[in-house]
């Protein structure tokens, strides 16, 4: 009886996981399926599923149009440098927090991440004026520091929890063997934290590509990732279903390959700790 | 060189002061062991010394220099933890030499000094494994080979072999006695096992709730003990106490008598008792007697074997020379 009712539990949880988990990917194959459409079979009534005529005029079409490579380009900049920058920031502050807390480090954590809950709109004047004042509009220099600012927090947190997991003896132990703070940093933390680092560049990189508000709001033509190679598809002309869709699956292909390949370590690293 | 003073040194953590104001002082290639029951204040202590934790007044000098405010890596200490600390993502070679790479040391002399530490250690097979790859004894001895390359002025040990099993902690004591006999430099050890203690120690400070309760060489402490505490404390079986009319007889108020110091007989002696659980050793017999006005068993140690039984009616006689008798304060009384 033990043994049917496993199985039974084994097919639904499968069937269940497997149902969601399209329901949750079912967007974006939508947006693949589009792109290989043309536009009256995109906005077909009803939908056509795989039985349509496979084109690829609309890609054709985009890659005429825009430059898609200064767009990745830019996406690549922006998403690296301010993960990049965000590191840096993030494991000395991490380091503290983890290592030598104080009374208000846990209100700090909270603080920070209460950031996360204003809406950005909110900060967009202010922080607008300012790129203005410093001449920053439209520039990578300007837009990586807005994105490794509003990642920070997140960066900070994951940091924080990969580095409450490694025995602080270890660090003491450097220190008696005359390591300086940098060298402690450097050559005992970070390699031993190498996983936690890892998940965590991967996750921001990821949420640095696909910002939307800020690189919109931001640039215009030099400093613009793919968000706004996509935007620049999605009104002016109409309803072109099926190039938006087109440019779409071409801004997220790289991050979705990225994510595909080191979906391994992304998982490692969440769960880092949990077995030693 | 390594010789440590403490002065008037004093530890609080917020309002708890965990180590009130305490003096002492370890001379060049002694072997210090700090010993006191759990939560004593004996590791904190030592990470006083070593820097690791801040002193809240009081002053440090090791060899004759101001040291309390110099941070760890420069008070020329090498500390081997009780969770050994080896850095998991090197191998024992680089272990071993990350001491000499962090004072600069060029690579063929850090590749000499390693090798002849894993010598001294038995290591030389390991030295390219990783720490995950050693068992518990190995682990310890990378930890004991980290400290002893930097050549410091002192080791400190922070119960290090609470993680060995009973087998290899023996061996374990002896290699470190060994290594302390080979370098002749100054040790300081914290442990909660007086056994450790009373085997490696030159001299041993025992500690209660952050107090010096006695320094001095296991001999001096088993003998002489200066109070209540220490006596207890010190020697295997602990000492049995006996209150009331038997210490009044002594002019005590309590009175202390060593297992080994009391005759056991069925004929005759000075106080009865009945027989409860006998352990028997081989070499030795320990026999627990439950006498009347006394609370706890009288544990008894008798050479060789015994034949008594469960619930036998027996007589004791202390060694009247090895009577230890304390004040209605705990202390030792002339």
């Amino acid at each position: 009886m033990a043994r049917a009712t496993t199985t039974r539990r084994k097919i639904i949880t499968t069937v269940a996981a497997w149902s969601i988990g399209l329901l949750i990917f079912f967007p974006i194959l939508w947006t693949i399926l589009t792109s290989f459409k043309t536009e009256a079979q995109a906005i077909n009534d009803p939908p056509l599923f795989f039985f349509f005529d496979w084109t690829l005029e609309n890609y054709a079409v985009v890659q005429e149009r825009s430059d898609y490579m200064r767009f990745l380009w830019n996406s690549v900049i922006l998403a690296g440098g301010s993960t990049l920058l965000g590191i840096l920031v993030a494991i000395p502050a991490a380091w503290s927090m983890a290592f030598v807390p104080s009374k208000r480090t846990k209100d700090i954590l909270l603080w920070m991440l209460s950031t996360k809950m204003l809406p950005a709109v909110g900060v967009l004047y202010p922080i607008s004026l300012l790129f203005v004042q410093f001449n920053l509009l439209d520039t990578h220099i300007g837009l990586i520091v807005v994105l490794m600012l509003i990642n920070l927090p997140i960066i900070v947190w994951m940091l924080y929890t990969y580095f409450k997991e490694i025995p602080g003896e270890i660090l003491e132990a450097a220190r008696m063997d005359g390591a300086t703070l940098k060298e402690e940093i450097l050559y005992i933390l970070t390699p031993m934290a190498i996983p936690g680092i890892a998940s965590t560049v991967l996750l921001n990189f990821i949420l640095a590509w696909n910002e939307a508000f800020w690189t919109l709001n931001l640039t215009a033509a030099k400093a613009a990732p793919l968000t706004a190679f996509i935007a620049s598809y999605s009104s002016p002309e109409g309803l072109f279903f099926a190039k938006l869709s087109a440019a779409s699956t071409m801004a997220i292909a790289p991050i979705l390959i990225l994510g595909w390949f080191s979906q391994k370590q992304l998982v490692r690293g969440l769960t880092f700790g949990a077995v030693k | 060189m390594g010789q440590i003073t403490l002065n008037q040194i004093t530890k609080s953590f917020g309002d708890v002061q965990v180590i009130p104001p305490l003096d002492l002082r370890i001379e060049d290639g002694e072997f210090v062991v700090f010993v006191g029951p759990s939560g004593c204040g004996k590791s904190t202590l030592l990470r006083l010394i070593a820097g690791l934790e801040d002193v809240s007044s009081g002053k440090i000098t090791i060899d004759g220099k101001e040291a309390t405010e110099v941070p760890p890596a420069k008070r020329g200490l090498a500390m081997v933890f009780q969770s050994y600390a080896l850095y998991p993502h090197m191998s024992v070679r680089k272990n071993i030499a990350f001491p000499l790479r962090m004072a600069g040391l060029d690579k063929a002399a850090q590749k000499e000094k390693v090798e002849a530490a894993a010598k001294v250690l038995n290591l030389t097979d390991y030295l390219d494994r990783r720490p995950g790859q050693l068992s518990g004894g190995q682990r310890q001895r990378v930890a004991i080979g980290r400290a002893i390359v930097r050549e410091p002025a002192a080791f400190l040990f922070d119960e290090p072999l609470s993680n060995l099993d009973a087998a290899l902690r023996v061996n374990m004591r002896l290699e470190i006695s060994e290594l302390h006999q080979t370098l002749k430099t100054t040790m300081i050890y914290v442990t909660h096992d007086q056994v450790e203690a009373m085997t490696m120690a030159d001299k041993i400070v025992v500690l209660q709730a952050g107090v010096i309760e006695q320094v001095g060489s296991p001999l001096e402490l088993y003998h002489t003990p200066r109070n209540k505490f220490v006596a207890g404390f010190i020697g295997s079986p602990k000492m049995n106490f006996f209150m009331g009319s038997f210490a009044a007889e002594f002019g005590a108020a309590t009175i202390g008598v060593r297992p080994e110091h009391l005759t056991v007989s069925q004929d005759g002696g000075k106080w009865a008792g009945k027989v409860g659980v006998s352990e028997h050793l081989g070499s030795d017999t320990f026999l627990y007697v439950d006498m009347d006005g006394v609370d706890e068993p009288i544990t008894v140690r008798s050479s060789g074997e015994v034949g008594f039984r469960h619930g036998d009616t027996v007589h004791l006689t202390p060694d009247p020379d090895k009577i230890h008798r304390f004040d209605n304060q705990g202390l030792r009384m002339a």
